[in-house]
């Protein structure tokens, strides 16, 4: 009796959260949103966000790819991280922190024209890897530099 | 006019545009805690950045809690002096601004 009581209400939670989410979405411009790679932002690993964003966590390392991040960082809230590569043909750049309870801190389209360089700053919780991915020619490419981080940004 | 969040620079050099931005905006993750009411504070960032040049989009960029608060983008293209450059940002809580510049 008392484990359909636990089943009914995982149900009734699961069913709640959906709405929620539905209900999110509805509040915004829907077209805009829509694209909003959701289950790669949730995943709690590195594979998991990259299978959620591109559908499969294999990358090539490469060195023509450039992660600029400082070594050691004082504070976690704010690390400043480039990415930048000389592949040609790049349309699609992410960056994730190793160590975060979400990895994917963002990911980016490139248009016509705009050259494979991001600059901007995210969280780290804690001392990990910045995940550069790049994707060139339908190729997808990656590389890899540890930061120390001695105050975590993540609220821990 | 309500004042903008969004702050850019656009400058050309040798063809190229040097896009900065910096957007205010609390980027709550959601599990950060209310340190006086122990509560959760409710997730708050931007999920969507989009900048077009005279209307062609150059970069999308899709963000999660893991920015940093009161974020800040760069980006490159090729382009020349004169173009508009238009920034908007929508966040998960249907909240958005936008701007436009001209690249110096």
């Amino acid at each position: 009796m008392n484990e359909h009581r636990r089943l009914f209400l995982k149900g009734t939670l699961a069913i709640g959260a959906l709405s929620v989410a539905a209900g999110a979405g509805l509040l915004t411009p829907g077209d805009v949103l829509a694209a909003w790679p959701e289950a790669a932002f949730k995943a709690k690993t590195v594979d998991d966000a990259l299978k959620g964003l591109m559908g499969g966590a294999a990358f090539e390392s490469s060195d023509a790819i450039n992660v600029k991040a400082p070594d050691i960082a004082e504070n976690g809230a704010v690390v400043p991280i480039t990415v930048s590569s000389s592949l040609k043909d790049v349309t699609n750049i992410a960056i994730l922190a190793s160590a975060n309870p979400s990895p994917l801190t963002s990911a980016y389209e490139l248009g016509k024209g705009t050259h494979a360089y991001i600059s901007t700053r995210i969280k780290m919780g804690k001392t990990g890897d910045v995940i550069a991915i790049v994707k060139s020619g339908g190729k997808v490419y990656g590389a890899k530099k540890q930061v120390k981080v001695t105050i975590g940004g993540c609220g821990g | 006019m309500a004042k903008s969040t969004i702050k850019i620079r656009a400058r050309e050099k040798d063809g190229v545009v040097t896009v900065k931005c910096l957007i205010s905006h609390p980027m709550e993750t959601g599990s950060r805690k209310d340190k006086k009411t122990g509560k959760l504070i409710p997730a708050h960032y931007i999920t969507e950045v989009t900048a077009e040049s005279n209307g062609e989009k150059k970069l999308t960029a899709y963000w999660g809690g893991g920015i940093s608060k009161n974020p800040y983008l760069s980006f490159k293209y090729d382009g020349k002096k004169g173009d508009k450059v238009k920034l908007s940002w929508v966040d998960n809580q249907g909240q958005s601004d936008s701007l436009e510049t001209t690249v110096k």
